[in-house]
């Protein structure tokens, strides 16, 4: 019985060395040879489906998928958390041919700054941030979340009774603090007096602790809520457990508790890829910065209908929006 | 002990048996995959050629044996710093919050003394590097030796306090003063002087951390086996009453113990900074900065026997299986969550094959005892047991 | 504003919500306990967690029956507890490795079964609070103690009851004499790998109801990696509690009411940073074991493996 196992193994070990040295049969995802299909490869890192960041990305391929049908095809490595496993990542798929290779990561810069220039062919996608590095291959994208932070707050602050307002924030870092930012602006902008309280409970996935955090706001007298991250549905739980509004970020949150969400900034980065592939196409591989916000819809403040939100409020939100896009309302 | 007139080499059916066990822990990685096997076929993907990817992705090719090898360094660092402490006894799974700190430490320093020659301020951020990681394993030691506080317990504790302490330092008072100014807030300190950065071994990304590390796995031995203080840190771990009756300072050795694995494992984490990414960021976890080498660390040591040389090739083994698990992923695109199944499998059937390893040393001794009247009892060492002990 | 801290609001809201958060560390490390007591360590209590979590949530979602979803999450961790059970008392594999392997295997098959399972996230309804009557009509007190969710008062019934079983009945003294001598136990007739088979699989129940206990009761949803590191500070309590069920209550209240304490402290805008306040959990438990003197020895052969001699 032992003897057999050693010989399987043997026999398994010769097997898959000689499989490696085989030359490689075609892959499962090595693009086609023909340029009329584009390929197209993210990274990200975390999951697709955590509502929230990484969703938003993979909800945009999936749009431009359904409008390119065969003429465009992706592929994805998740939760790349590892900076040195995204950027393998990022180079492996320039290697295999990808035309375009989309680091949707903002901790992934400095890999890419040393990729991109060993790949002039590729077009790369750095989110969320401006800076190109002067690279002629590397586009930057990232999204105006303080734009939306501001509508929303503006519309939190005409709905709250209790004039308190929590915010349910992950780390105090990057994206979410612009949103987070904008919002106490936007809240502001309407009545200063409104006590806004912010709460960092350090960590993505911690549902539970999300969900005291919303707990301990409410107790203290909130009834509109917000917050960014994954780990916001514990919170968006307790709002809906206590009838308190609920404003949500990074993907469109209705769903979820339809009875509470008012509205979620959703970002639409369909809009940004369209146009960089538009670019492609006319062989500009890289070099320009874009801004998913309320002008080109690259940003969307989609509102919940079936709230049946007096009409006051929603008013005054289209004003705001008018105002950031016309330029007339500056968020500080 | 008799010398004898015979040929004293071991009869071929042992060597071949002591062969098989010490390659057990392949055979074992080799069984887990076959069980992966069934999951990627379940999720409709064709093992052949997800494994084929997984073994170009590691070793394919000199670009992917240089992925592997860099993945390899902090590997082998927090192993050899767990052959210490398994050896004191005192298991050390605060690698994560010692790479974070010594990270941290040697980044500062290296950002704050921007005009030193290039070598010198190497040579001071690995010191900086150990220290941190020194601080931050030596606090459990001192807690467990002079407060009874269990290690797991403080270890698991300091992680987080880590994680926490990274975060504030790289979106406050470390932060790139260029992200400090826009919009996007990244939580990442300033690259490092050029002069600073490891310098590479051929033009690939591996980094001379490499050679640093076997250098220190050799130095690990010697200390271990070689000297006075390795004698006394291999005493405690054997019987903590005898060795205070023999003299030794048992509090002290387990501080020391800790002390020195922390200090290991915060070199790991200046390699990352100084070798890898030229600067430190942080995704707001611990596993974005330390890609849970502070845990994998010890699976590589134990993959090398915990002994602090076999700890080498170990590392490069098991570093490829993770640098190919990355690459198979994408070439059969499976969601990442049945890499890291594989990986726990993994784990779980090397830890078991040791079971298959003494099973079958045991029976090699018996059967050496047996032929003790046909055989010189002066044989040569049959495996590590017998070296090591 | 540190004032604000000690009015009837904030410190009934730190209560309650240390009470709920407390609940998923009492199930885990109670059933760690056990394992440990008998000398077995497992550090896969994570997985463990994760797999219930998902088992109890999907029946949920599926078939909309609480009692199903609970019974599913004993079977699951069950299960998980006999594969860690076999190697480690089997094959008596390094028992801190094998953990992290199981670890790892449990967030790896959690997260997969979720993408493809179910894949969007959504919310269900689990287990109701419960107002106990008469005791939920107390002011204040009652509104803390007696209005908390089922799973909740199961939880803190679990502490008795395992101080019960482990000091008071046989199977109590078999397992803390396995975990003491085992050799001595064997020499006596009892059968060491039986009893520790018992406990890790009555470990692994208790892990996975602790998750179950988080998606199907406290949180009603279930997403990737929810549980967040809650299993390895449930390792963690086992030795602040010096493996006795009441020190695991003590150092679960502990290390959950100084977490909404630091809450509190954020909402309430006292200027520290966010990440100080995280960390207040992590190193008051640290201090509070280092400076408290009544610490248990731990179970003699905890981590060495049982061999029959002969």
């Amino acid at each position: 019985m032992k003897n057999l196992f050693k010989v399987l193994s043997v026999l398994l070990v010769l097997g898959l060395a000689l499989a490696a040295c085989t030359p490689a049969a075609p892959e499962t995802s090595e693009p086609a040879v023909e340029d009329e299909v584009l390929q197209v490869a993210f990274v990200t890192p975390s999951t697709i489906n955590d509502l929230a960041f990484s969703q938003s990305i993979s909800d945009a391929m999936m749009v431009l998928k359904g409008e390119m049908g065969d003429k465009m095809e992706y592929v994805y490595s998740e939760n790349m958390f590892v900076v040195d496993d995204a950027a393998a990542a990022i180079r492996d798929y320039a290697q295999k041919g990808f035309d375009i290779v989309i680091a949707h990561g903002s901790q992934y810069g400095s890999s890419l700054q040393e990729i991109a220039p060993d790949f002039p062919e590729t077009v790369f996608a750095w989110g969320t941030t401006v800076d190109t590095f002067g690279q002629p291959n590397i586009h930057a994208y990232e999204a105006a979340s303080d734009q939306g932070g501001f509508v929303n707050g503006v519309m939190a602050a005409l709905l709250t009774e209790t004039k308190v307002i929590g915010v349910v924030g992950p780390i105090e870092t990057g994206d979410a603090k612009l949103y987070v930012d904008g919002f106490v602006a936007g809240v502001h902008s309407v009545d200063p007096t409104i006590d806004v309280r912010v709460t960092y409970i350090g960590s993505f996935s911690d549902v539970a602790l999300a969900s005291e955090a919303a707990t301990t706001h409410l107790s203290a007298g909130a009834d509109v809520l917000t917050g960014s991250a994954q780990m916001v549905i514990g919170a968006i739980g307790k709002a809906q457990e206590a009838d308190a509004y609920w404003f949500g970020t990074q993907a469109d949150q209705t769903s979820f508790a339809s009875d509470v969400v008012v509205a979620s900034q959703v970002y639409h980065w369909e809009v940004i890829f369209r146009e960089i592939f538009a670019l492609r196409g006319e062989g500009v591989l890289g070099g320009k910065t874009f801004s998913a916000n309320l002008e080109n819809g690259g940003q969307v403040i989609s509102i919940n209908e079936g709230l049946g939100l007096d009409q006051t409020v929603l008013d005054k939100a289209n004003e705001t929006i008018q105002g950031i896009i016309d330029g007339t309302i500056t968020i500080p | 002990m008799s010398k004898s007139t015979k040929n004293s080499s071991s009869p071929p059916k042992f060597r071949v048996s002591a062969i098989f066990d010490a390659l057990m822990p392949v055979f074992a990685t080799i069984a887990a995959l076959l069980v992966g096997a069934i999951f990627l076929l379940i999720l409709g993907a064709n093992p052949v050629t997800a494994y084929t990817a997984l073994i170009e992705g590691a070793f394919g090719s000199f670009n992917a044996f240089a992925e592997t090898l860099v993945k390899a360094v902090p590997l082998l660092l927090v192993g050899l710093g767990t052959c210490i402490a398994y050896r004191a006894s005192v298991t050390n799974i605060g690698g994560e919050g010692q790479m974070i700190v010594g990270a941290l430490l040697s980044t500062w320093i290296g950002l704050s003394f921007t005009n030193l020659p290039g070598w010198l301020m190497i040579v001071i951020a690995m010191l900086a590097g150990s220290l941190g990681g020194a601080l931050w394993g030596g606090l459990p030691g001192v807690l467990k030796a002079y407060f009874n506080v269990n290690e797991i317990l403080s270890t698991v504790m300091m992680n987080a306090i880590a994680v926490q302490i990274m975060n504030y330092m790289l979106r406050g008072p470390m932060i790139d003063p260029v992200q400090a100014e826009a919009a996007s807030q990244i939580p990442q300190t300033a690259r490092l002087e050029i002069a600073y950065r490891l310098p590479r071994l051929a033009p690939t990304r591996l980094h001379i951390g490499l050679i640093i590390a076997i250098i220190l796995a050799v130095a690990v031995y010697i200390l271990l086996w070689r000297t006075t203080l390795g004698y006394r840190i291999r005493a405690v771990g054997q019987n903590q009453a005898a060795s205070k009756y023999g003299g030794i300072n048992v509090k002290k050795q387990i501080v020391l113990a800790l002390l020195l694995s922390g200090a290991f494992a915060g070199l790991a984490g200046m390699m990352q900074v100084y070798g890898v990414n030229y600067r430190m960021i942080t995704d707001g976890s611990s596993t974005g900065f330390t890609g849970n080498a502070g845990f994998n660390g010890i699976v590589a040591a134990l993959f090398g026997q915990l002994h602090p040389l076999i700890t080498i090739p170990a590392s490069i083994l098991f570093g490829g299986l993770l640098v190919g698990a990355n690459a198979m992923q994408r070439v059969v695109q499976v969601p990442s969550a049945l890499i890291t199944g594989l990986n726990g499998l993994v784990v779980v059937f090397v830890v078991s094959s040791e079971y298959f390893r003494k099973r079958n040393q045991r029976k090699r001794m018996a059967a050496m005892e047996a032929d003790h009247d046909n055989e010189p009892p002066d044989l040569p060492a049959k495996n590590l047991e017998e070296v090591t002990a | 504003m540190i004032s604000d801290l000690f009015t009837a609001t904030v410190i009934m809201g730190i209560i309650s919500s240390g009470i709920r958060l407390a609940t998923p560390y009492l199930f885990a490390a109670i059933g760690e306990m056990f394992g440990q007591r008998s000398g077995v360590l497992n550090l896969g209590v994570e997985g463990q967690m994760l797999l219930g979590a998902f088992t109890a949530y999907y029946v949920v979602l599926k078939t909309g029956n609480l009692f199903l979803a609970i019974l599913a999450a004993i079977v699951v961790g069950a299960v998980m507890g006999l594969a860690m059970g076999f190697v480690t008392i089997k094959l008596q594999a390094t028992q801190g490795i094998a953990g992290i392997g199981f670890y790892l295997f449990g967030m790896g098959m959690s997260n997969l079964l979720f993408q493809k399972l179910i894949g969007v996230v959504e919310n269900i309804n689990g287990f109701p609070i419960v107002k106990i009557p008469l005791l939920g009509d107390i002011p204040v007190l009652g509104e803390i103690f007696f209005q908390q969710n089922l799973l909740v008062y199961l939880a803190f019934l679990l502490v008795p009851i395992a101080w019960f079983v482990l000091n008071k009945t046989t199977l109590g003294l078999k397992i803390r004499a396995v975990g003491e001598n085992p050799e001595a136990a064997d020499s006596l007739g009892v059968s060491v790998v039986r009893v520790r088979y018992f406990t890790v699989i009555l470990g692994g129940i208790l892990s996975s109801i602790a998750g179950a206990a988080l998606s199907v009761a406290l949180l009603n949803v279930f997403q990737q990696n929810m549980t967040a590191g809650q299993g390895f500070i449930a390792v963690a309590l086992v030795y602040f509690g010096s493996w006795r069920p009441f020190g695991i209550l003590a150092g679960a209240l502990l290390f959950s009411m100084v977490n909404a304490l630091q809450l509190w402290i954020q909402v309430l805008g006292i200027p520290i940073p966010s990440e100080l306040a995280v960390m207040m959990p992590y190193i008051l438990t640290i201090l509070v074991l280092a400076l408290s003197l009544s610490k248990g020895k731990g179970p003699s052969a905890l981590t060495k493996a049982f061999e029959r001699e002969g």
